[in-house]
């Protein structure tokens, strides 16, 4: 399918909750996912929800490289979304123009699983760079764009936004549930938008519907 | 030709001293050090020198003559520091230049003359320099160390001995020149040889009856007939290394394991600099006189002998060893310095690292070094600690990711203040307000207090939250330090997913 680039690998199990919204009901590996964010607490849960959608795309031991503007991502967060935070290439770079080279160049290699490219602005033009890029080399990239000035047209695949939920607990008990989000799919090429309430057991995306089934990870302490 | 040019400080210490103390200088003073019980002079300076004052006398005899006479006490192992620092400074004029002990510079100035305009100006601007320093000096330019030696020292000053005049230079001085030994000079002057032209002509094997083997000796090397090395003060070494065969190699794993060898001996001692090379060339010499050679350059300095190897394996086919190599010779004439990302390429676990590293060392050659970053987890409970670099970056963990403690996606690089209200002491806050935005906080899990490492630093230990607004955003939230009647501060360190 035209711009769905090299759709090599099998569909990933994990993703099954939003392979319906796709074409052939997969999710686009080898694409431009772009998702964009406002606020400080909506990156985090960003971050968060991308790094759990590359857990389930990446195989054992692959690499993937994160390009950012700014140094706040803390590898040790990134385990809990099942990724291995030292199996993790930054590279920081505060000029717009140096990162979108670097995004472009890595989007080209096929060692990579993953691409995150953390940029503010991204227009039309260099959107359609990647795209090509991505479309010869397999790897899949994710465009964090966080405030952009404008939500101008990209040749990107998809466009999601993610908010972060109340978590659920049951039985009032007092604590913090896991990570939930408001998913949702604002565009997406030969597919149908969509929007989903999810969170994310430690393991695996759940529908937030059916959360009291999930022990939550965080709660396994050990103490001493 | 060599060319060598000796350089002799009459007075080194005493000027040295006048150069440090300004209000020595056209002062006669000496140095003196205690030996057997009484003050005997080491040094002199040029107007105790004036005075008939010479090195060995004893000090109380001349302060009997010159009461007026100032004097020092010798610092030990001084001598050695002045011309080992005056050695390094000469190395602007030469990079072989030598501390020649007990009083004075010794240049191997071979093909560096022209560069100053000749020997004349050379010599002249040495000397222009040294006595801008407060320094005496006698200097002389000669084919050999020793006649440069003495002609610096007993010969008119400034001499320079045209190429293969040695022994005219040295007819008519005194057999002092020639570094001898007391005893022999004491033989000689009481056999009447007062010159060296006396004896220079005379055969070597009749002077080594009379005086020993240390004339004729010190005579060839004088003329040029005995090699004599200098030890420079800083090694200048050309990145070459050198193997030989016990017999010519004709074969390709011969030459394949001799250029092997080459290289890891290259390499490690690039790895011990810390230098990468950019080309190298591997000269093979037959047998027959014929030298052929191969040459590689990379993008990177490298020196990583697998990957070095590489580049020579295919050409090797193209030598021609007929009856064999008896010498391969390895040099990399240009090398540059390596960061430890570049040099961990090619020791990469897996092809895949191979294609991410090639691609890292080109985001490295453009953004500069310092922007790629890998983290590994380290063994420290603050949260600022408990990630480190990995150095060099395919650096494998040494301790597993904690999973069971809650850690933020996004920590803040520096922790920022907020207005809290809680309940209680100890609760969690109720609602906290950061840059000017009030949160109202609908859940929260802790505290789990960290400690300061005291081993690191001092300083409060913290109190961290992870409470969720509202609305559903999380925050790692920390107080820092105890509620003791007094607010204690709040603060936001990172943002939950």
């Amino acid at each position: 399918m035209q711009g769905m680039g090299k759709q090599s690998h099998e569909p990933a199990i994990g993703l099954a909750p939003f392979a319906a919204a796709f074409p052939e009901n997969t999710f686009p590996t080898g694409a431009i996912h772009e998702f964009i964010s406002y606020e400080a607490a909506n990156a985090a849960a960003t971050t968060g929800f991308m790094a759990a959608i590359i857990s389930k795309l990446i195989k054992q031991g692959g690499l993937s490289l994160w390009i950012t503007g700014v140094r706040k991502n803390f590898a040790p967060g990134l385990k809990h979304f099942g990724l291995e935070p030292d199996r993790i290439v930054f590279i920081n770079t505060s000029r717009p123009k140096e990162a979108l080279w670097i995004i472009e160049e890595a989007l080209k290699c096929e060692a990579l699983t993953a691409v995150i490219g953390e940029i503010k602005e991204l227009s039309f033009t260099d959107s359609r760079r990647l795209q090509l890029a991505v479309e010869n080399s397999g790897v899949t990239g994710f465009i964090h764009r966080y405030c952009p000035r404008t939500e101008n047209a990209v040749a990107c695949t998809t466009r999601w936004k993610i908010t972060p939920l109340p978590s659920l607990i049951t039985d009032n008990l007092p604590g913090v549930g896991q990570s939930s989000w408001d998913v949702q799919l604002l565009k997406v090429r030969n597919g149908r938008p969509n929007a989903w309430q999810i969170s994310w057991s430690g393991k695996n995306f759940v529908p937030l519907a059916d959360n009291h089934f999930v022990i939550p990870v965080l709660n396994e302490r050990h103490t001493g | 030709m060599p060319r060598y040019a000796s350089i002799a400080f009459p007075f080194l210490l005493t000027e040295y001293a006048a150069r440090k103390q300004p209000e020595l200088c056209g002062k006669a003073f000496v140095m003196a050090s205690r030996q057997r019980g009484r003050m005997v002079i080491d040094a002199v300076s040029m107007q105790a020198a004036k005075k008939g004052i010479a090195n060995g006398m004893v000090l109380a005899d001349c302060k009997a003559v010159f009461p007026e006479l100032g004097m020092m006490e010798t610092e030990p192992g001084r001598t050695e520091k002045i011309l080992q620092a005056l050695a390094e400074w000469s190395i602007m004029y030469t990079p072989y230049a030598a501390v020649d002990l007990p009083d004075g510079l010794l240049l191997d100035i071979s093909g560096c003359a022209h560069l100053w305009g000749g020997e004349e100006a050379y010599l002249e601007h040495i000397t222009a320099k040294l006595n801008s320093y407060g320094y005496t000096i006698q200097a002389a330019i000669a084919d050999t160390i020793a006649s440069a030696w003495a002609v610096a020292r007993f010969a008119e000053p400034m001499t320079i001995v045209k190429q293969g005049k040695q022994r005219d230079a040295l007819q008519s001085l005194p057999p002092a020149a020639l570094r001898l030994e007391a005893t022999i000079l004491a033989r000689l002057k009481k056999l009447g040889m007062r010159q060296i032209g006396n004896f220079i002509n005379m055969p070597s094997s009749a002077l080594r009856r009379r005086f020993g083997k240390e004339l004729p000796k010190r005579i060839a090397q004088a003329l040029g007939t005995d090699v004599e090395w200098i030890v420079p003060v800083q090694p200048v070494e050309p990145y070459q290394e050198r193997l030989s065969g016990m017999e010519p190699i004709a074969s390709a794993i011969g030459i394949t394991i001799a250029l092997q060898q080459l290289l890891e001996m290259i390499c490690a001692r690039l790895q011990t600099e810390g230098l990468g090379l950019r080309n190298a060339v591997f000269r093979c010499y037959r047998v027959d006189g014929i030298v052929q050679q191969l040459d590689i350059g990379t993008g990177h300095p490298s020196r990583n002998t697998t990957h070095l190897f590489k580049l020579f394996e295919h050409k090797i086919a193209t030598l021609e060893p007929a009856l064999g190599f008896e010498v391969f010779v390895l040099e990399a004439p240009k090398v540059e310095p390596v960061t430890d990302e570049q040099a961990a390429i090619w020791n990469a676990a897996t092809q895949n690292d191979k294609k991410v590293a090639e691609l890292l060392d080109r985001v490295t050659a453009k953004i500069g070094p310092g922007a790629v970053s890998r983290y590994l987890p380290a063994e420290h409970h603050w949260p600022e600690r408990s990630i480190k670099q990995a150095v060099p970056l395919w650096e494998k963990p040494v301790t597993e990711w904690r999973k069971d403690l809650p850690r933020p996606i996004h920590l803040l690089p520096v922790p920022e203040t907020i207005e809290v209200s809680a309940v209680l002491p100890d609760y969690p806050p109720m609602l906290f307000r950061h840059k000017g935005t009030r949160y109202s906080v609908a859940k929260a899990d802790g505290p789990e207090r960290i400690e300061q490492e005291w081993w690191l630093s001092y300083g409060l230990y913290r109190d961290y939250y992870v409470v969720e607004d509202d609305k559903g955003a999380r925050y790692w939230l920390f107080r820092s330090g105890p509620y003791d009647g007094d607010y204690p501060k709040w603060f936001l360190h990172g943002f939950f997913a």
